[in-house]
């Protein structure tokens, strides 16, 4: 029972569903704010049967390979299809004061006074598990709004802001000509989410190399092949293919180049996405795709629930006398772990 | 307690946005969300970028003097979007004669040069702290 019944009002996280669910912009931006600061379950609940109609596109990589400005012209590329977007940018909080500069809009800014399109900036805030849900939270929310597309853009920087986009429907990667070497491309292990490969700032010198570097990289994950011949010093070397071999259809990763500020290869771009889905939905592995996506899910809100109830069970007094006795050696910390394990699964 | 949502826009065309950007920083160390929206923002623009990202407060930089003409333009376009409820306030060159007509326009605060960053931040955060009590 909440202060709404109290005056005789509708209660109103449901009057916010209703009115977003009929158009209202305000009642969306409102929404958002509740998942952002985690206190919206409820209308995630009533807005479950709404969501599933919007693609969901994912772009990633490093910062200054021109993110913001890809998805600035991919959208007005989509918008010329009358199809609607919105658009959900993540920038990092500032670990030392909890705070942020949220700046992608400057780039998007040819996209204002449209009102097929809807761009929300969000922080990354505090936990890893928080940012996940909330994302994923917010595009549910911008998909029983009716967008026909949702991109989410995030610094490919850590492993939380790949997990972000890995659960998109099509994830897009997108590099630039001189930003490092190939090797970069293999340690930060972004180019295996990848359903496309954007190379863009096309125009500028080293573009081919890059192109051509994705490329190489691409066929060694190839599974059609079980081992590679590579030319190393004037020999034909023969590489064996350790990815494991995929179930059923192989999708054949695009690399793409764009000029995004010059509107260049955005309607090769939009070819290749469509592409994708036409792929998922004839080879069945959308539904897979998602089950997987699901149980990602499931499994990191279950953690962090977890981890939730552990701190509301186990006293701050138990919890800091079992540290001391980790850091006396009375016990070793994954002794510690299960007895921490014990007291959360003893409560009632 | 959470993060207040601030938009930093800078309406008109003058192109020097130097105080906006350090007012944005300052925000930022001061735990703030800041959206910042570059230069030459139309009131339309302004509006819209409030609605989507459900700001707090929204803080506008205006040095070319304009401010007479752009403030009641946005406080139009904002409260034709149903943010009637969102607080304006400004920095910049504002004359002191303006700022009563400007707080009956609904500003509820004006900054001129020399305001310590440390008194924006106290004042953005007892408006969040008003709002969230009301």
């Amino acid at each position: 029972m909440g202060w709404w019944m109290l005056k005789g009002q509708a209660n109103p996280m449901e009057t916010l569903v209703q009115d977003m669910l009929q158009g209202s912009r305000r009642a969306l931006a409102r929404l958002l704010t509740h998942i952002e600061n985690g206190q919206a379950d409820e209308a995630l609940k009533a807005l479950h049967p709404h969501t599933g109609k919007a693609w969901v596109i994912g772009v990633t990589g490093a910062p200054g390979t021109g993110k913001s400005s890809l998805v600035n012209t991919l959208t007005k590329g989509l918008r010329a299809q009358d199809k609607t977007v919105a658009i959900i940018a993540v920038d990092p909080t500032s670990p030392f004061s909890g705070g942020a500069i949220l700046g992608d809009r400057i780039r998007m800014r040819e996209l204002s006074g449209d009102s097929g399109v809807f761009i929300r900036s969000m922080a990354t805030r505090g936990s890893l598990g928080g940012l996940s849900r909330a994302t994923r939270d917010a595009v549910r929310a911008m998909d029983s709004a009716g967008f026909d597309y949702v991109i989410v853009e995030t610094v490919g920087a850590g492993q939380s802001e790949v997990d972000i986009v890995r659960t998109a429907d099509t994830t897009l990667v997108v590099e630039a000509p001189g930003l490092g070497d190939d090797v970069q491309a293999i340690k930060a292990g972004i180019l295996e989410i990848a359903d496309i490969l954007v190379v863009n700032k096309a125009d500028r010198v080293g573009a081919s190399q890059t192109v051509r570097a994705l490329r190489a990289m691409l066929e060694l994950g190839h599974p059609s092949a079980k081992e590679h011949l590579v030319a190393h010093h004037g020999q034909m070397m023969t590489v064996s293919n350790h990815t494991p071999p995929a179930q059923g259809a192989f999708w054949n990763v695009p690399v793409v180049q764009t000029v995004a500020i010059d509107n260049k290869g955005i309607d090769e771009l939009i070819t290749a996405i469509q592409s994708h889905r036409t792929f998922l939905a004839e080879s069945g592995t959308t539904i897979a795709r998602k089950t997987r996506f699901i149980e990602l899910e499931l499994r990191e809100r279950l953690q962090e629930a977890l981890i939730q109830r552990l701190t509301q069970v186990v006293p701050a007094e138990t919890f800091k006398d079992i540290i001391e006795a980790v850091q006396t050696k009375q016990i070793d910390p994954q002794s510690a772990v299960v007895k921490l394990l014990e007291i959360t699964y003893n409560q009632p | 307690m959470r993060a207040p949502r601030v938009l930093i826009a800078k309406p008109g065309l003058d192109g020097h946005d130097r105080g906006a950007k350090v007012i944005a920083r300052a925000l930022r160390d001061a735990g703030m969300e800041v959206i910042y929206t570059g230069l030459r923002q139309t009131p339309e623009m302004i509006a819209e970028a409030a609605l989507q990202e459900d700001v707090d407060v929204v803080g506008l930089s205006i040095l070319s003097g304009a401010h007479m003409t752009l403030i009641p333009r946005i406080r139009e376009v904002m409260n034709a979007n149903e943010l009637s409820d969102v607080p304006i306030i400004v920095g910049g060159i504002i004359p002191d004669e303006d700022r009563e007509s400007l707080r009956a326009l609904g500003v509820v605060g004006v900054f001129g040069p020399g305001t310590s960053t440390e008194d924006i931040k106290v004042f953005i955060h007892g408006l969040v702290d008003a709002k969230g009590a009301s």
